[in-house]
């Protein structure tokens, strides 16, 4: 028989005491993107499938440019919290770490790529 | 005392147990949907970069996101990306302590179907 008392076995397992970050940076970006999401499916829409001079005039002009600019930043910043999420609860130990790892810098490297295309386009 | 019925103790009720529910369905196609819209945006990301390369690789790019397996990636994406909107949006209200009785909830959720595939059809309309 064991000699943990209920008191011991019980200590440590109550609330994490973190994630109120990670679930506020989801909020937060989830706001940010009720805004943009809209914005940029009726900017980035009606250029798909357009010819190559007038979607890279069109990606030079100011707002066009900018909304994408921050529908790509803020939506890959909301996908890598997200997909963390995802993989703590179906991949655990050393697997979960390397997944989370991989998908981060993912997000970020694609987030990176559409930037320098849209600077490369607004210049 | 401390070691009574350890480890046969009623499970908590899971995905293999429930029935399904319109709450709990909802749910999981937002995950659903938030994940698998990744491939759409790595494509659009992949779209814009061949835009800022050159002529010849922009025709290549857009071509494949207008083929036909293209208009279907982007078109289940656009739906996707309308339903984890309404859905996200059903969450900010939830998280500030409103629509939480479950009338309420499916009604939320039945709002998120329905307006997502209204959305789309509204978006393509348009676009």
């Amino acid at each position: 028989m064991s000699y943990l008392t209920d008191r011991k076995r019980a200590t440590g397992m109550g609330s994490a005491k973190s994630g109120t970050a990670h679930h506020w940076s989801m909020t937060l970006s989830a706001a940010a993107l009720l805004v943009l999401i809209p914005l940029f499916i009726f900017t980035f829409g009606p250029m798909l499938g357009e010819p190559y001079d007038v979607v890279t005039a069109y990606f030079a002009r100011p707002f066009p440019a900018i909304v994408a600019a921050l529908t790509i930043i803020v939506s890959f910043h909301h996908f890598r919290g997200g997909v963390q999420t995802l993989i703590e609860d179906y991949v655990h130990g050393l697997a979960q770490k390397i997944a989370i790892i991989v998908m981060a810098c993912l997000s970020y490297a694609a987030m990176a790529v559409g930037l320098y295309a849209l600077i490369r386009l607004a210049l | 005392m401390a070691d009574v019925n350890r480890g046969n103790r009623p499970l908590s009720p899971h995905l293999t147990i429930y029935r399904p529910q319109l709450t709990s369905m909802t749910s999981i196609l937002t995950r659903i949907t938030g994940n698998a819209i990744l491939i759409s945006a790595l494509l659009v990301v992949w779209w814009f970069l061949a835009a800022a390369t050159s002529a010849e690789y922009f025709a290549f790019a857009d071509g494949v996101l207008t083929s036909w397996f293209g208009d279907l990636v982007m078109t289940l994406s656009l739906w996707g990306l309308w339903y984890h909107t309404l859905a996200g949006l059903r969450h900010l209200v939830w998280d500030q302590g409103y629509g939480l009785d479950i009338p309420t909830a499916e009604k939320l959720g039945w709002a998120c179907i329905g307006g997502s595939v209204f959305l789309t059809i509204l978006t393509i309309a348009i676009i």
